[in-house]
């Protein structure tokens, strides 16, 4: 592919998007940048609208309102098959009546590509998924995971310079999926194109994502790296969608917070008067025995072990906090082991600086569904 | 929210993008697929239901304005009688076709799947095959010197030739083998979904297989059989090739009626109420029937 | 024991059936080749006279043409119509949903003799009665439901996401439709198709109103070769007629078997691209 070496993503401005049906709003005035060459996730829940934006870049669905520039060029009303945009769908949407082979040449014909080029750049394509011994083949006769890969071949073999994907995965089963997962990554990295990434799993967009769109009720709630969604979320949804969570809440009064179910004292320095929340990840919860010496710089529960899990590498601990409260933490397993066994009475602890502080955010927690187990968004 | 709010944004949910509607578009509610039906509604306007509007027009005007040739219909006892004959024979044809299409359908939902498609495939013959050509080959084989008064007698079963033609008799043969489809096709659509268990459950509680079969089986096809019996005799009633071919003098039927007060009395104003109540009779049918029936099921009762 | 001789009761009752139902058929073409002018069955001798006979009356020969003309015509016609409408009617949004559908329909549930009828007393004025586009015209709407419904219920089975990846792969709506929609929904196109000429070939009752002295078509032509007398001819036609309706099939059956065969045996090579015309 050293002739796709050229191509360099192209940025993508949505300005103040908002898309209204008769009865609802899917997206309220979205305001985006994705940068040239970056892979952008638009993560959310079902009915989040990020379906609902990515057809609006790829132009299938018109915005009510604002406007949608690629490489800085308005292209709010180009029609979507102007756009030169590659888009991946989630039930691949291969052309059953075409080989593969056709399949991956059908955008360079459409393109008016010179006849002679086209089947050197078609090899060229399915090399890249690994798929040029299927060429002959019809969708039809391919798995979920060859057919997928066909599909990101047909996407890139015209190099757009900005890749749509609606869920590529979701119809895949979880080996395939985590396959998948790297081989898109990887791609990403060799075409250096930009990416736009739909996905409700949050696990999927921490691992492939440079930065996450966390969309909810047709808005954007935050932005940023995977790294900054989980460690400094700036609200409770984003807490509770991205990983596990810890959450404490109570007034805060003079840099302390009383948790209000369970009275344990949290510091919180630099915070005025006020509602606010507080989160902290498992694996920066520590546990020990009830008279563990704990570090200065640390905030302290206690509470009674309600199960721990092995899972090798760490365990799962989940603390019934004295006041109601359960906490899971994810810790290292000690050698030779120690009293954090099933209905031992514990503390917990927590360096200061690992607890985040949230705006306390009343309309609710996150969707509980666990990641993977949403319904398709079609 | 960034602007005001729009007025008029588009409703539809169309994910294909499509030039904005025009403002009369809109008052008529028709997008740019549906404008694709206009063709096809205009084509059927023009040629197909305006002459029918002028068909049912000239039943009044022609010769002279008025109900005469209603008053004609309803005062000759002959036209009446051809009336009376067309229903008697729709309804013998409904009654015979389904004596053979309940357990015809019956047959094929016990067929393993091959068989299956054999018996499929021979109901749907008649489809396939023209009309006029079975209704000729069943002249052949039913005539005085045909198939089977030749075999009878080279048989030394009669001395002369059983009239099976210019009859009810020949008339049954013909119409029955057109409408068999239209009977065999929905029974057999409405008993594949019959839960077996049911029959099976009523005779673990002890009815006889017979009883089972007719307490619980039969009354469970009545959708199929209603829609059944109601195409065939719909149909039945506009015969025409078939009856004037097969049928004497005496089982004149409304449709041959017809053809002939066009052809050889040139009336057409009179041929016109005869088209006109025979599509009145047609739809008020239908009407009554589709309260009952889910007919959109079963009218292109093609599995 | 009972269901045994219930179902031994049922297959005869079937078989009977069943060769009531092709018992014409089977009887027509061995008639057709009688060498005796008084059709007999079983024929004596055998002969081709009735064939020949059909070959050399011009009276055959122009129904011939004029049926082989106007079912062409006309199933292209309703082929065109029949494809736009099944798109409106699965698509689109327009007003009197069940009246447009109703309307759709209704020449597969009018009688034949009310629209002949009609037709004639409309198209008498027009000086279109015994005209190929007159012919063409009722027999297109006689056989458009056909079509309508078939590639409806094909449309409505199509999966629209291919529309959506052939725009966003390059391809304007033009091109979607003809090189994605059309292809994919070809067989219910073809079936609508094959119903329609069907439909125009085997029609008579409406055939009969428009048909004269200037035109008619076959199965007018045979109506009077059986109306009064009669004519041995008409066998033989009929047989010829059976022919026509099996080959069509056979030929549609026959491509679709040659594809899937040259689909399977394709080499699995890109040399294939440059032959292949998408």
């Amino acid at each position: 592919m050293t002739s796709t070496d050229a191509v360099t993503g192209a940025p993508i401005g949505i300005a103040g998007v908002t898309k209204r049906y008769a009865d609802s709003v899917a997206l309220d005035d979205v305001t985006l940048d994705v940068r040239g060459g970056e892979f952008l996730t638009l993560l959310g829940a079902s009915g989040s609208g990020k379906s609902t934006l990515l057809n609006i870049i790829a132009g299938f669905l018109e915005p009510t309102e604002g406007a949608v520039s690629v490489d800085g060029r308005d292209i709010t009303k180009v029609p979507p098959h102007r756009r030169g945009l590659g888009m991946v769908f989630q039930h691949y949407a291969l052309f059953p009546h075409m080989s593969v082979a056709d399949n991956v040449a059908f955008p360079l014909r459409r393109q008016k590509v010179a006849r002679r080029d086209i089947p050197g750049r078609v090899r060229d394509a399915l090399a890249v998924v690994q798929l040029e011994h299927l060429a002959g083949r019809r969708p039809s006769e391919l798995s979920g995971g060859q057919q997928q890969r066909v599909a990101l071949a047909r996407a890139i073999v015209a190099r757009p310079r900005v890749l749509l994907m609606d869920e590529p995965l979701g119809a895949l089963d979880k080996l395939l999926r985590e396959q998948l997962q790297l081989e898109i990554r990887r791609l990403h990295q060799e075409l250096g194109i930009t990416f736009v990434f739909v996905t409700h799993d949050q696990d999927e967009a921490l691992a492939m994502s440079d930065r996450i769109a966390l969309l909810r009720d047709g808005s954007i709630v935050q932005v940023g790296s995977p790294q900054s969604l989980y460690e400094r979320p700036n609200c409770r949804y984003t807490a509770e969608f991205v990983g596990a969570s810890n959450l404490f809440r109570g007034t805060a009064d003079g840099g302390v917070l009383v948790d209000e179910v369970t009275g344990v004292r949290l510091r919180v320095p630099g915070t005025g008067r006020g509602a606010v929340c507080v989160l902290v990840r498992p694996e920066r919860m520590h546990v020990g025995a009830r008279d563990v010496t704990v570090p200065p710089d640390c905030d302290v529960a206690h509470g009674i072990v309600e199960d721990c899990i092995y899972l090798g590498s760490s365990r799962r601990v989940e603390v019934r906090l004295t006041g109601g409260r359960t906490v899971v933490l994810r810790t290292d397993v000690p050698r030779g082991g120690d009293e954090v066994r099933h209905g031992a009475d514990v503390t917990v602890w927590w360096r200061v600086d690992d607890a985040a502080v949230l705006a306390d955010d009343p309309a609710g927690t996150a969707d509980p569904e666990p990641s993977g187990v949403l319904a398709a968004q079609h | 929210m960034s602007s005001a709010v729009r007025e008029g944004a588009p409703a539809g949910a169309l994910p294909v993008r499509r030039e904005s509607s025009r403002q009369w578009r809109r008052m008529v509610r028709i997008d740019g697929w549906g404008a694709l039906l206009l063709p096809l509604v205009a084509f059927l306007l023009l040629v197909f239901v305006a002459p029918l509007v002028m068909t049912l027009a000239k039943s009044v005007t022609d010769p002279t304005p008025g109900l005469q040739n209603y008053r004609d219909l309803v005062a000759n006892p002959l036209y009446l009688r051809v009336l009376a004959n067309t229903f008697t024979t729709a309804l013998a044809v409904t009654v015979v076709t389904l004596l053979l299409a309940f357990p015809y359908a019956y047959l094929m939902t016990l067929a393993g799947p091959r068989w299956r498609a054999v018996l499929l495939a021979v109901v749907l013959v008649p489809f396939w095959t023209s009309l006029l050509v079975r209704s000729f080959a069943l002249v052949l084989l039913l005539r005085d010197s045909g198939v089977f008064n030749t075999a009878l007698m080279g048989a030394g079963l009669v001395d002369a030739p059983v009239p099976l033609i210019r009859n009810l008799t020949g008339v049954l043969f013909g119409m029955v083998q057109v409408t068999l489809p239209f009977a065999v096709l929905p029974i057999y659509a409405t008993m594949r979904t019959i839960d077996r268990r049911l029959v099976q459950a009523a005779e673990g509680l002890g009815a006889r297989p017979s009883s089972a079969f007719w307490r619980v089986f039969v009354p469970l096809t009545a959708p199929g059989v209603a829609a059944g019996s109601l195409l065939v005799f719909i149909q039945a009633l506009g015969f025409y090739i078939t009856p004037t071919l097969l049928g004497g003098p005496k089982n004149m039927m409304v449709g041959e009626l017809i053809v002939q007060q066009v052809s050889s009395v040139l009336n057409f104003g009179f041929a016109a109420a005869l088209a006109t109540v025979l599509l009145v009779t047609t739809f008020l049918l239908l009407a009554v029937a589709s309260r009952f029936v889910d007919l959109r099921r079963y009218v292109m009762g093609r599995p | 024991m009972t269901r045994l001789l219930v179902r031994g009761g049922l297959s005869a009752l079937a078989l009977v059936t069943g060769i009531y139902l092709l018992l014409p058929v089977l009887v027509v073409v061995p008639t057709s080749f009688s060498a005796s002018s008084f059709l007999k069955f079983p024929p004596e001798g055998l002969s081709t006279r009735w064939y020949q006979s059909f070959v050399d009356d011009p009276s055959w020969m122009d129904a011939l043409s004029t049926s082989a003309r106007v079912a062409v015509l006309s199933s292209v016609c309703s082929v065109v119509l029949g494809v736009l409408a099944a798109l409106g009617l699965v698509r689109g949004r327009f007003p009197f949903r069940s009246g447009v559908t109703a309307l759709v329909v209704a020449p597969i549930i009018v009688p034949y003799v009310i629209v002949g009828l009609s037709v004639y007393i409309a198209f008498l004025r027009l000086g279109l009665t015994q005209t190929t586009v007159g012919m063409v015209l009722v027999h297109t709407a006689l056989a458009v439901p056909y079509v309508a419904i078939n590639v409806a219920s094909g449309l409505a089975t199509f999966d629209r996401r291919l529309e959506l990846a052939a725009m966003s792969l390059g391809a304007g709506p033009v091109a979607t439709f003809f090189r994605i929609t059309l292809p994919v929904i070809a067989p219910s196109v073809l079936a609508g198709a094959v119903f329609a000429f069907i439909t125009s070939w085997d029609e008579v009752v409406v055939a009969i109103f428009l048909s004269g002295p200037d035109l008619s078509t076959l199965p007018v032509r045979m109506w009077s070769g059986v109306r009064v007398q009669i004519d041995p001819t008409v066998a033989a036609v009929s047989s010829l007629s059976l022919l026509a309706t099996v080959g069509v099939f056979a030929g549609v059956g026959a491509a679709a078997l040659a594809r899937r065969w040259v689909r399977r045996h394709r080499a699995p090579l890109i040399v294939d691209l440059q032959g292949a015309t998408s």
